[in-house]
């Protein structure tokens, strides 16, 4: 039999919609009802840790004003913020969200091609969150190792949470990778597989490249992750000894020997590089797609896009003893890390003045997404600047656990991909839900939240040149820190508190607009990508109604001249337009 | 760490040459139209189901990767005391090998529609695979018995862990064995299971020679 795509099989292939509201809406295999399973509870544990850092910087603002927040408390909250962030909000929404809603939307098919599949790995990562919101609720509390969980002391009494914390976080890290796998494993093979007819890899639309390899970052560095949990598990739990060293805990001596925890650093960051990029890949590809729409511009030098994420894909792997300079590692490795970090920054580079070259000369139009990415542009390139100064390693080393890191990596895998995130929920938002957002409170939403971040991260670069360490709970009196440095800290917890009120407006505005929002009509911002030109708004089971649509054309035909629109959907027959090869990748 | 390098480079190496080779020489602004029947250029012609099986076993090689890169490294500390391997371990990779060929007979019986041959062959592949299992287990209790324990030193403990990590994936391949035997005696035909079945085979033989693998690691060190 000669060989058929499945995306030709169409016709062979059952689609049995479901009917009760059980199989709609709860044990759904459908992508978009998964996808919306899988959003609304990352937002919902990414809003317990917003919680928990609006919390820590109350005390850092004003030490010794709030006795319900004691060190104890600090370290469990700086913990559990730091993961759900990383993990359980940033990789389960970018993946499990966006991954799942645009996929299938985007190559033209009409699931996962493994929809049973996706279904469980919703349902795991469920269970994932709710072993890890557990912790907050067992003796000793959750655990308040940080969010690297670096043995020793992660296990040691005098940590908080080393009795049950620390086991349920390694217990839901191990659920959320194997939740993980499952998904990845879906995405994966349904980009490779079940794209529609004409849909070559190259007219992947951008977001889908960054999420395509954003998964397989995953798929590839979540086992060193579940490695180092499994060995810590058993270090904890069966006495062995992988990474505890020999170590008296008071005044006794434990029965571990020998161990190593730089073993534990490697096999850490070995996952924990890669994660970042994990993160801001998919954030990449996103908003490429915003930018080219919202400037009706094609993406400039789409296929240099592309490579830069597949550079930036596998450089990812040998960088990540760059978190590992004042370990005590041999001076030449420092300086292979040290180049290699460097190195990953060119691709990355070429991304922002991509980017940038896009809006040149664009028609931008100034929406609610559009101001998130372009937010996105300034935030990461901050971000990525003082990524340079820590890469090399003379300067990270008096550097290393001040607040200028803390704000470094806000800046760029904590704000960044927030705006990303917050672009492309209003950008499919109308999509989604058929209904359209308040543009005025997105606004509202966007200058709080881009000015708030800046007022909250600016000043700590400068604390992090003073010298304040991170993870303290209170300065004390110290002779390195003027007066000012207080009172900016002061200021600094008024911002978080000010941006973390104005998520509520985000909230509101989102939850307000299901009931209230005016339809949106199928393709409100004349994009060009198949999901906006489905049949149904939203999309019913099974996308496309009878026929899968066929592409014809790349996803950035915007402003082609010579054409009645300023956008040429995915679906338009070549004859129809005038001929683009002559307009070429510039305008 | 050099050891999950090098297998981790030769899994990217292979995706990103792919990918590459899907990327140049294409000039995506150009539109023009899909001929009748063609997928996108690039569609890897095979069932997705095996797409997503070589995946998994792109994800399970990290995995192990990583474990042994942290033997090797962990191997290097003072304390480390090598552990006397039971010779049971022998016998066991003998009956490993044994369904690994029950594996690959009935795949090619299922291809050629023999319905006996790949009942029979199906029953004593799961039959060596448990066996294995078992006897897995009887050599933890040797060990045991002769006072190696888990947290005796580093070199048990990486013995029972690569061992159960083994077994576990082990169990996850018997579990769809499971599922093709049933369907397959209650009437199912070789037509609705050679996909399975094939499945089946390569991931057993991926586990082989993983076990085959960390059999010469624990027996050299
Ligand atoms: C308004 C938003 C946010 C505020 C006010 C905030 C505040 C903080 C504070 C006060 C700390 C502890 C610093 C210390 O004492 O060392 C912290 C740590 C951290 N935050 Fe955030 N954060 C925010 C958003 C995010 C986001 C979006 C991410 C996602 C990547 C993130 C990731 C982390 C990580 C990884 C740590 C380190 C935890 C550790 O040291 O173990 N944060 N944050
Ligand atoms: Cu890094």
């Amino acid at each position: 039999m000669a060989y058929v795509a499945i995306a030709d099989r169409d016709h062979e292939i059952e689609h049995h919609a479901p009917t009760t509201f059980i199989t709609k809406y709860i044990w759904s295999q459908d992508h978009k009802v998964i996808a919306i399973q899988y959003a609304v509870t990352a937002l919902f544990v990414g809003l317990v840790a917003l919680i928990l850092s609006g919390m820590m910087r109350l005390q850092l603002g004003f030490p010794n004003s709030f006795s319900f927040i004691t060190p104890i408390d600090y370290y469990q909250f700086i913990t559990m913020h730091g993961m759900i962030m990383v993990i359980f909000l940033l990789t389960a929404l970018f993946l499990g969200g966006f991954g799942n809603y645009l996929i299938p939307l985007m190559i033209g098919s009409r699931d996962m091609v493994f929809p049973y599949m996706n279904m469980l790995s919703y349902w795991v990562y469920l269970v994932s969150v709710i072993v890890l919101l557990t912790s907050f609720f067992v003796p000793g509390g959750p655990t308040g190792a940080g969010w690297t969980l670096y043995p020793p002391q992660a296990i040691l009494p005098g940590t908080p949470g080393t009795d049950w914390g620390i086991v349920l976080m390694l217990g839901s890290l191990a659920l959320f990778i194997v939740a993980f796998t499952m998904g990845g494993l879906n995405y994966v093979t349904t980009i490779l597989q079940a794209r529609t007819r004409g849909m070559t890899m190259m007219r992947l639309p951008l977001s889908l490249w960054g999420i395509f390899m954003a998964t397989i970052l995953g798929l590839l560095a979540f086992p060193a992750l579940f490695v180092s949990a499994v060995m810590m598990t058993l270090d904890k739990a069966a006495g062995t000894s992988f990474f505890m060293p020999a170590v008296m805990s008071m005044g006794e001596n434990l029965s571990h020997e020998g161990g190593s925890p730089i073993l534990f650093q490697h096999l850490f960051w070995f996952f924990g590089h890669p994660e970042v990029y994990i993160v801001a890949l998919p954030a990449f590809g996103l908003v490429s797609d915003l930018l080219s729409t919202h400037a009706r511009k094609n993406i400039f030098g789409y296929r240099m896009m592309v490579w830069a994420i597949l550079a930036i894909g596998g450089l990812s792997f040998i960088v990540w003893a760059h978190h590992m300079y004042v370990s005590g590692m041999n001076p030449y490795f420092g300086f292979f890390f040290a180049t290699t970090t460097l190195i990953i920054a060119v691709p990355t580079a070429i991304k922002v003045y991509n980017w940038v070259l896009t809006l040149w000369q664009g028609n931008i139009r100034l929406t609610v997404p559009m101001l998130f990415a372009i937010g996105f542009i300034f935030t990461f390139t901050h971000g990525g600047l003082t990524g340079i100064f820590l890469g090399n390693v003379v300067v990270d080393l008096p550097l290393s656990d001040t607040y200028f890191v803390v704000a470094h990596f806000h800046m760029v895998m904590g704000v960044s991909p927030i705006m990303v995130v917050f672009g492309s929920i209003y950008h499919w938002y109308p999509k989604i839900t058929g209904k359209m957002f308040n543009q005025t409170l997105g606004k509202v939403h966007f200058w709080i939240t881009f000015l708030g971040t800046y007022a909250i991260y600016l000043p700590m670069h400068y604390l992090g040149f003073l010298g304040v360490p991170r993870r303290y709970f209170a300065m004390g009196d110290t002779e390195f820190m003027p007066e000012s440095a207080f009172t900016l800290n002061q200021s600094i917890t008024i911002s978080a508190l000010i941006v973390g009120a104005a998520q509520l407006i985000f909230l509101y505005n989102i939850i307000v607009s299901l009931k209230k929002g005016k339809d949106a009509g199928p393709n409100p911002w004349q994009a060009t990508t198949l999901e906006w030109q489905t049949p149904d708004t939203p999309p019913k089971h099974g996308n496309w109604g009878p026929e899968l649509p066929v592409v014809h054309r790349w996803a950035y035909d915007y402003s082609v001249p010579g054409y009645h629109d300023d956008f040429i959907p995915q679906n338009v027959p070549a004859d129809a337009t005038p001929a683009t090869s002559e307009h070429g990748s510039d305008t | 760490m050099t050891f999950a390098l090098v297998f981790l480079a030769i899994i990217m190496a292979t995706v990103i040459g792919w990918l590459l080779r899907q990327t140049l020489n294409t000039q995506p602004w150009e539109a023009n139209d899909p001929v009748e029947n063609q997928p996108g250029r690039g569609v890897i012609s095979s069932d997705p189901a095996k797409i997503g099986l070589i995946s998994f076993i792109a994800v399970v090689t990290s995995l192990f990767a990583l474990f042994l890169s942290a033997y090797l490294m962990r191997m290097k500390l003072g304390d480390w005391r090598p552990l006397p391997e039971p010779n049971l371990l022998w016998l066991n990779t003998a009956i490993l090998v044994l369904a690994s060929f029950a594996f690959q007979l009935t795949r090619g019986a299922a291809t050629r529609g023999q319905l006996l041959t790949v009942k029979i062959g199906l029953v004593a592949g799961g039959a060596c695979t448990s066996l294995f299992l078992l006897g897995q287990l009887v050599a933890w209790q040797q060990l045991n018995a002769s006072g190696y324990f888990m947290a005796g030193n580093p070199a048990n403990s990486f013995f029972y862990l690569l061992t159960a990590l083994h077994g576990l994936h082990l169990l996850g391949g018997m579990w769809v064995w499971g599922r093709t035997t049933m369907r397959l005696f209650a009437g199912a035909d070789t037509r609705s299971v050679r996909l399975s079945v094939e499945l089946c085979a390569v991931y057993w033989h991926y586990l082989l020679f993983v076990w085959v693998g960390l059999f010469a690691l624990l027996l050299s060190t």
